[in-house]
């Protein structure tokens, strides 16, 4: 077997990875973004790879190479498909709506004057996130009036087209905390609480992580939005609020560096053990993308 | 373990390497804390790591 791991930066994650795949003696290719060439009519060239681990920083670059490579019949992990739909949060917030999954209300509007008139209705404050992005960047928690006026103007006046697509997300009152949940295949590994004085939780942005105790409530609800979006290896964000656990995001190259000590459990062996399965053939097939669409 | 020992672009200090090194791995000068991506294995070569890009991220 031999294991094609897509990379960008190799950081923290990326040497834990090929660590653990050296350790079982399995082939690997490591293939640089800033360095692959594709020919779109080569495919051969890659047939020595049983199954690609996508770990790109860039989300651009990684659903570019998913699709030649799902293209060239090579299984990935994870799917074209999945990356798709976890890097914009408008796709995200339809799959997990199509397929039932608690999340906090959603509007997308394409104006400042649309997009104000869908804040008011939601009521403040409202989280303003760019469509695409990580890490927290470019998030606002609008609270009144003037502000959401002030930060649409500036979105639409300085950003380009993309922040022109305003994704409003009702703001949800958390207890200091949030919950990132691991998912690979059909199960939540393990989680996470992220705490932080600051309304943005994200470890990238500081928050504290401690280890978060998987119950039947918390797997089921990561494990279905983990199919909502394709399945595969996912990091899901959970907010606790007074309609219950809500999904606030799935992500697709999912980060775990700190969440290893506190949950005691090894990530990047039930990463491979994933991949290692898809590798030979044994993968769920896509729950949600697969089923009929019904309605919201 | 064997040390490697690279110098920061940024402000020359030295930057320490213990056990494998590999291609595109980011590292923090232990000085002046930039971020720095290895662009080179032999010798061990820095240069500052790229800023973050608009679709960066998990």
């Amino acid at each position: 077997m031999r294991i094609g791991i897509l990379i960008g930066r190799v950081r923290v994650e990326e040497k834990l990875l090929i660590a653990e795949i050296e350790r079982r003696g399995i082939d690997y290719e490591l293939i640089y973004d800033n360095d692959v060439v594709f020919d779109l009519e080569q495919g051969e060239r890659w047939r020595h790879i049983d199954v690609i681990l996508e770990r790109c920083i860039s989300h651009s670059r990684a659903l570019a190479a998913l699709a030649v490579f799902e293209r060239f019949g090579i299984p990935c992990v994870n799917r074209l498909e999945v990356g798709r739909l976890c890097g914009d949060k408008i796709l995200t917030s339809l799959a997990l709506a199509r397929a039932g999954v608690p999340q906090p209300r959603v509007r997308v509007a394409f104006t400042p004057e649309s997009a104000l008139r869908a804040i008011e209705e939601l009521g403040y404050p409202v989280v303003l996130k760019p469509a695409t992005g990580s890490w927290g960047r470019l998030m606002a928690r609008v609270t009144d009036r003037y502000t959401a006026e002030a930060i649409l103007e500036h979105k639409s006046t300085l950003g380009g087209v993309q922040h022109s697509i305003f994704y409003i997300q009702e703001y949800v009152e958390k207890p200091g905390r949030d919950i990132r949940a691991f998912v690979v295949g059909d199960e939540t590994i393990c989680a996470i609480e992220r705490r932080s004085e600051h309304w943005i939780t994200n470890t990238a942005r500081g928050g504290r992580a401690a280890n978060f105790p998987v119950t039947d409530e918390l797997n089921a609800i990561c494990v279905q939005a983990a199919h909502a979006v394709g399945g595969g290896v996912l990091a899901v964000d959970i907010f606790e609020s007074e309609r219950g656990l809500l999904v606030n995001e799935v992500n697709y190259t999912m980060e775990f560096r700190n969440s290893i000590a506190p949950t005691g459990v090894d990530i990047p062996a039930r990463i491979v053990d994933y991949v290692v399965r898809v590798a030979e053939g044994d993968r769920e097939p896509l729950p949600a993308l697969s089923a009929e669409v019904r309605p919201c | 373990m064997s040390t490697q020992v690279a110098t920061c672009p940024e402000c020359a200090a030295d930057v320490p390497f213990e056990g494998d090194v590999l291609l595109h791995e980011i590292v923090q000068c232990p000085e002046c804390g930039v971020e720095l991506e290895v662009v080179g294995l032999d010798p061990i070569a820095l240069d500052l790591a790229p800023e973050v890009e608009e679709d960066w991220g998990e």
